[in-house]
């Protein structure tokens, strides 16, 4: 009877533990929902922040190319000859080109990219924000008239959606590179095939379907990582903590929110009777 | 707890009553105090830690709405502003932060230009650096470290450079938060002999100081506010202050002396023991 007892309660206890965290989950997403729609919407309200826009478009974007092209590159090559072996094995090795294509721009570059730049301009959005409600920078810009959220999370948030897009875009080019090098260049395949093969194969859909993709992975990261800095209390320590909780936060939902988007694309496709696989 | 108005006020800048703040709904911060900041002068805020100073700092500036109560700047109740109303109404707020919260990312001379750039439109860049230099040799900071990063800078000269910033809209009211904290006895005389200089320049200019340093507020106040328990204990001259019954302003100004004592001793000084 008392085991029985100690169980029930361990099972409600476990059932509102579940309960409380899945409030605070529901609180979180909805406090970040409006974060991100009132810092779009600000961005649209005089005065204007061209200016912002432009530099936090070149340190999100400028400043990680030289990470991109190295990760696309790479990730193109060691793609291109895992796919080689097995092919080989069913004699359709001229069928790397469009695989490792349709791989990467449809999955690979933007869910690869979302990663890098999360972890690199996100963590710095974080940490920037963070560092600036910690030392009264924000406090000072409202005592001095500025929209806080106006002046440094909007800029950023469309500097995000803008730029993932570009981003992408380099990382495919980067690894289709990478694979026609190991593919002809060592692998000595026929490279009238290859380009044959991955014209007929790979449609323009696939590459919008990536560009999309990472339009919503940068409004993902951007939205978390300036709430968590914008809120961050506590310090240096606190600095770290929303910095770490920021980054960790943009990459697992970079990685969720690929299978949603990649159903609620295919929807897409089958409602407007676009020809997803020939 | 009773409050005790020693002085008929002149005309109020500032004209809080009743305020109250709570923000759990049981604690209240801010108890039901009242409170009336004259113009043209210099208000120093005193009182221990957690007595309710900095929360209503924030109040004043429209940074925190209160429970209950009321808030008027020149007459102008703003409790109920809209926030483009607070955004227009803090153009009559300059503020030095207790740490000066210059923008990391700027230069001493893009600090003070930045306000400018963001009120005055109307002005050329050319005539907004003007206005800022002008600031910045008002507060006392070299020309040589204009195009100093904050980072590159003295905390009195950070001090100096939030100071110009503070002045570049000629604001009707200047808010200290806690200038001299963190600061050696030098610096912290250069601070005040500083707010006592921008004010005396800027005739008109009402001044409040929140501080828990009494020489300090011997030293620059026309009035001296001591709150406790989110209420105002004591509102008076420094004098009044000095000679006031009430037990705990008493061992506030016996601590205060004391801690005064005991930096002049440490360094070896002869210096001025200003309360007597």
């Amino acid at each position: 009877m008392i085991a029985r007892d100690k169980f029930n309660r361990a099972f409600d206890g476990f059932f509102i533990w579940l309960a409380m965290k899945f409030r605070s989950f529901v609180l979180e997403v909805g406090a970040l929902a409006r974060f991100g729609i009132h810092g779009y919407r600000l961005f649209f309200t005089r005065p204007y922040r061209w200016s912002e826009l432009v530099t936090h478009m070149e340190f999100i974007g400028n400043k990680s190319v030289g990470i991109i092209l190295m990760s696309g590159f790479f990730t193109g090559i060691a793609l291109a000859y895992q796919i080689y072996l097995g092919f080989k094995l069913v004699n359709a090795t001229s069928l790397v080109g469009p695989t490792v294509g349709m791989g990467v721009m449809r999955e690979l570059g933007p869910v690869l990219t979302g990663l890098i730049v999360a972890a690199r301009a996100g963590g710095a959005m974080t940490a920037r924000l963070g560092s600036m409600r910690v030392t009264e920078q924000i406090d000072a810009l409202e005592v001095m008239g500025v929209n806080p959220m106006q002046y440094l999370v909007s800029p950023r948030l469309m500097a995000a959606v803008i730029v993932m897009p570009l981003l992408t875009g380099i990382f495919d080019f980067a690894a289709m590179f990478g694979c026609w090098l190991i593919c002809i260049k060592l692998l000595e395949m026929d490279e009238a095939a290859f380009f044959d093969r991955t014209y007929l194969w790979l449609e323009p859909f696939h590459i919008n379907e990536g560009l999309f993709k990472a339009a919503v992975f940068g409004l993902f990261f951007a939205v978390i990582c300036t709430h968590r800095g914008f809120y961050t209390k506590g310090g240096a320590e606190g600095v770290g903590a929303a910095t770490n909780r920021g980054v960790v936060l943009s990459m697992v939902m970079v990685i969720a929110s690929d299978f949603f988007l990649t159903s609620f694309i295919n929807m897409f496709y089958n409602v407007f009777g676009m020809n997803n696989w020939k | 707890m009773e409050v005790v108005e020693i002085h008929d006020q002149p005309v109020s800048a500032i004209s809080i009553k009743d305020l109250k703040k709570s923000f759990d709904g049981r604690e209240f911060v801010l108890n039901g105090m009242s409170l009336e900041i004259p113009k043209g002068q210099i208000t120093v805020l005193i009182g221990y830690s957690g007595t309710g100073k900095s929360v209503l700092l924030k109040h004043i500036l429209g940074l925190l709405k209160p429970t209950s109560g009321s808030i008027k700047i020149f007459s102008q109740e703003i409790t109920g502003m809209t926030v483009e109303e607070l955004t227009k109404l803090r153009n009559k707020f300059g503020m030095l932060f207790q740490y000066a919260a210059l923008f990391d990312d700027m230069t001493a001379l893009e600090n003070v230009v930045f306000p400018l750039k963001e009120h005055r439109r109307d002005l050329s860049k050319t005539k907004m650096v003007e206005i800022a230099r002008a600031r910045l040799k008002e507060s006392g900071l070299d020309e040589k470290h204009y195009g100093k990063l904050p980072s590159e800078m003295s905390g009195g000269m950070r001090k100096r450079v939030g100071l110009a910033r503070a002045l570049a809209l000629d604001p009707e009211i200047l808010v200290y938060d806690e200038p001299t904290t963190g600061l050696d006895p030098v610096l912290t005389e250069m601070v005040d002999n500083l707010i006592v200089s921008t004010h005396n320049l800027r005739q008109g200019t009402t001044s409040v100081v929140v501080s828990h340093d009494l020489y300090a507020a011997f030293r620059i106040a026309d009035h001296v506010v001591m709150l406790d328990s989110g209420r105002v204990l004591l509102h008076g001259t420094p004098q009044d202050f000095l000679n006031s019954d009430i037990d705990l302003v008493k061992r506030f100004v016996a601590k205060g002396v004391r801690k005064e004592l005991q930096v002049h001793d440490s360094q070896n000084g002869n210096g001025t023991r200003t309360v007597e």
